[in-house]
């Protein structure tokens, strides 16, 4: 590689890692108890503890019905309409979030917390605590979209530092064999070499948590496109038509019973109901799992009638939505139990010491000149950036 | 430890191992439960395996 290139990547890896180490820390270190929510919201007893037996979202004689559930949230919540419903395979549990009006902003919505076996109220979810709080701080530092994006733009500056530190590998690692650790001989080499290390090994792990994270932040506007073209396709004969009231919804159990025809062996994740984000305002959009651990992640929108429950259409998400689907277990890594939970921490913790060794580098010899710098990567660290 | 220039190729062998099996490990829970769990578990134990080898075998 000429100096020139190397200069370029050095600038490249230098001015990438600087602009995002700060937020990059932030979403390391919040998202390493976010890692393991589940088990602290268990421990904490902020949610009812998953009770087993039947799943919520089987189709089952011993579960209560869909109709009768929904109206047992909205006697809870008097004048409010239903907005979602959404279930469980692991067990009886579901949820039912309710609002003032069909296209109810998120911070109107309510979330009640089922049992579809017994028909009874396992709890409401708590909005405070301070897991929601590390969580808001994660997902937009509670900035809403522009927050989001803002993280987004800062996760994509972070695959441009990977990128650039892999290419930089090259030249650094010439005359070196892999893992070299020279520890006793200047601490800024001994970071260097770590900072090395740790950044090509934890490369694969943190290109893809970090793509995942972006596509994350990409979630409203990757929703909304669906809606705009796929939706509105799927929905044209009812383009122009004026939104149903709430008080004509017909039967939710008559809906699921006709998907169900047509979709033998599938069972919803969740419900969404006219008017909002997920359907148009005509249907109950039930979005349909897959019957393989594989496609339990990829969801299908069968689009039922509200009003007379006949089926409209079912078909598949395009690729974009896809991707969204997917990337939620790539970043949150739940999809593995506790054991890779473990190793997304460790990680995670890598990330953090490969994110302060490079800024430690950095703060070590700021105001050497770049071509010192340069001599420093193409020497594989023999040569100290000298002051 | 001052080495011959080595190939690319050679610079990048462990590395490209190491992320290939992220990747399968990353991969293979995604497809299943029960052996792909474990599987992956495996395979994405080699990043952290290689950071704590190298820490033992390379440290000078």
């Amino acid at each position: 590689m000429s100096h020139a290139a190397v200069r370029a990547w050095f600038l490249a890896h230098k001015w990438s890692s600087l602009i995002c180490t700060a937020f990059l820390l932030m979403l390391c270190v919040t998202g390493l108890p976010l890692i393991f929510h589940d088990e602290i919201d268990a421990l904490s007893g902020d949610t009812p503890s998953a009770a087993t037996g039947l799943a919520s979202s089987q189709d089952h004689p011993g579960l209560k019905p869909l109709d009768v559930m929904l109206a047992k949230a909205l006697a809870a919540k008097p004048g409010s309409v239903p907005l979602f419903m959404a279930f469980d395979n692991a067990g009886p549990l579901m949820t039912i979030t309710t609002g003032p009006s069909p296209g109810a902003a998120e911070k109107d919505m309510t979330l009640q917390i089922f049992n579809r076996a017994t028909g009874e109220v396992a709890g409401a979810a708590e909005e405070g605590g301070v897991m929601h709080f590390i969580l808001q701080l994660h997902v937009d530092m509670f900035l809403g979209l522009p927050g989001m994006f803002f993280l987004g733009a800062m996760g994509f500056l972070f695959i441009v530092a990977l990128v650039s530190g892999v290419v930089l590998y090259a030249p650094f690692m010439r005359r070196l064999a892999f893992g070299t650790l020279r520890t006793s001989r200047s601490k800024r080499l001994k970071w260097l070499d770590y900072h090395n290390l740790l950044g090509v090994v934890a490369l694969a792990w943190a290109s893809v948590v970090g793509l995942t994270g972006v596509i994350n932040t990409l979630g409203t506007p990757i929703i909304q496109l669906w809606q705009m073209r796929e939706l509105a396709e799927m929905t044209r004969l009812y383009a122009g038509k004026a939104a149903l009231p709430p008080e004509r919804y017909g039967s939710l159990d008559a809906a699921m019973a006709e998907v169900r025809r047509v979709r033998p062996g599938n069972n919803p994740q969740f419900i969404a109901f006219p008017g909002g984000n997920f359907s148009s305002k005509h249907h109950y959009a039930v979005f349909l799992q897959g019957d393989t651990p594989l496609t339990e992640h990829l969801l299908t929108p069968a689009l039922v009638d509200a009003e007379t429950g006949r089926l409209t259409d079912v078909r598949t998400l395009p690729w974009y939505a896809q991707a969204l689907l997917l990337s939620r277990p790539l970043h949150f890594g739940d999809y593995g139990a506790l054991p890779l939970k473990i190793l997304w921490a460790l990680l995670d913790i890598v990330t953090i010491v490969i994110l302060v060794t490079g800024l430690y580098l950095w703060i070590g010899k700021r105001r050497t000149t770049v071509a010192a710098h340069v001599r420093e990567v193409e020497t594989g660290g023999e040569a100290a950036a000298a002051l | 430890m001052r080495r011959p220039r080595q190939s690319l190729r050679r610079v990048f062998a462990v590395p490209a191992a190491v992320a290939i099996f992220s990747i399968v490990g990353l991969v293979a829970a995604l497809t299943g439960d029960g052996w792909r769990d474990a599987l992956s578990w495996a395979a994405l134990a080699v990043p952290p395996a290689a950071i704590i080898w190298a820490m033992k075998a390379r440290t000078t």
